[in-house]
């Protein structure tokens, strides 16, 4: 433990690049089912480096390291990788198409009305933030509620289906203007 | 270990006694992160005891994750801090074929150790001289230890684990389980957020 070098122990700590597409530092993105979207992302963010990780010398010096038939066997498993992450990524914008956001409008007593938003978590978003930014857009109460049969919604106070409606589909880019629909509470019917 | 995705549990705050007994415990694992501890684990800041599932306990500063722990087994280094303190640990080296095997989650096994691409302590004549002959220690490393592992071709670590056999023994047995359960690049650990 004595034997650290002078300076060493003054040197501080290395920073690492992390691929903003599957997190693994960059150098380990082959293993990997997402290597060309990790590609991708590198030379356009670090460009230097994906010169040194993906030149012609880089790739032929990783495979001389290995026996044709691990050589084999290892591409054959990267292949099978691939197709795996392809088909959960297939999956996972399936889901999202199908996924509703529903907007309704619920009668709390004589005209005073709130709004449930339910159906945001399909889309990958924070109900807590999302609440929270109903409330400041809109100043009202905005909460996140357990919803009965289960799962959870975002009540905002007032009747604000249509505000709601264009500010879901203006900010989030992910939800489709066709997933989001506006419904009546059906307990009672509107008074006409 | 972390083969599944997790979520972290309760979080509370470490009383103040509990951090400096941590400290102690984690120079005293790894001397060779005493000039750094300050950075690591600043004293005035308050670090926070994640619960994890099976009875993982994960230690962070922030969102920052330090040293995680199952039951009383030794404190384990998150792989972003052994990123970016690589030399302060025990380390080997695995060769390049058993890289993928280790990011599936399997258990590392001594011939990824033992083979030419491998390294394991004084048996660093291999690649000739240099800086890099002492990387891997002059000391053989026993079970129970905590090491590091590194991978041919790559500069960062991808898995740090507890060893389930000697170095000394891997030289000559040449087969068998080395490291089992430890925390990987791409594990649920490591995509774990804590915000
Ligand atoms: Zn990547």
């Amino acid at each position: 433990m004595a034997d650290v070098a002078d300076g060493a122990s003054a040197s501080p700590a290395k920073q690492v690049i992390y691929c903003g597409i599957c997190s693994l530092p960059p150098e380990y993105c082959e293993f990997g089912g997402t290597t060309k979207k990790c590609e991708e992302w590198l030379q356009k963010n670090h460009p230097a480096m994906h010169e040194r990780l993906y030149s012609q010398d880089a790739i032929e010096a990783n495979l001389s390291t290995l026996s044709l038939d691990a050589q084999k066997r290892a591409a054959k498993d990267a292949e099978k990788k691939a197709a795996k992450a392809a088909s959960a990524a297939a999956k996972e914008e399936e889901r999202k198409a199908s996924s509703k956001v529903i907007i309704k409008r619920v009668e709390r007593n004589k005209r005073k009305y709130v709004t449930e938003v339910s159906g945001l978590e399909a889309f990958d978003l924070d109900l807590k933030k999302v609440a929270k930014d109903f409330g400041k857009k809109f100043a009202t109460g905005s909460s996140v509620t357990k919803v009965p049969g289960g799962g959870e919604a975002i009540t905002v106070q007032g009747d604000l289906s249509d505000d709601i409606y264009d500010y879901v589909t203006e900010n989030y880019e992910q939800i489709p203007e066709d997933n989001v629909e506006c419904v009546e509470d059906k307990k009672k019917k509107p008074a006409s | 270990m972390f083969k599944k995705d997790i979520s972290p549990g309760a979080k509370s705050k470490v009383k103040s006694s509990v951090q400096r007994a941590i400290r102690t415990k984690i120079t005293e694992t790894y001397p060779l992160l005493v000039p750094h501890i300050d950075e690591i684990l600043p004293k005035k800041e308050q670090l926070d005891l994640v619960k994890l599932p099976d009875r993982v306990s994960l230690y962070a500063l922030g969102s920052t994750p330090l040293f995680w722990q199952h039951m009383d087994d030794p404190l384990l280094p998150h792989l972003t801090l052994v990123h970016k303190y690589p030399t302060c640990f025990p380390l080997l080296r695995i060769d390049r074929g058993a890289i993928r095997f280790v990011l599936s989650g399997a258990s590392l096994m001594a011939p990824g150790l033992t083979s030419p691409g491998g390294r394991l302590p004084k048996q660093n004549d291999k690649d000739g001289v240099g800086p890099e002959e002492y990387r891997y220690g002059n000391e053989e490393l026993d079970e129970g230890e905590v090491v590091v592992i590194e991978a041919e071709g790559k500069e960062n670590a991808c898995l740090v684990g507890v060893l389930r056999m000697g170095t000394k023994e891997m030289k000559e047995k040449k087969k068998g389980v080395v490291v089992e359960g430890g925390h990987y690049l791409g594990d649920g650990l490591w995509k774990m957020g804590l915000d």
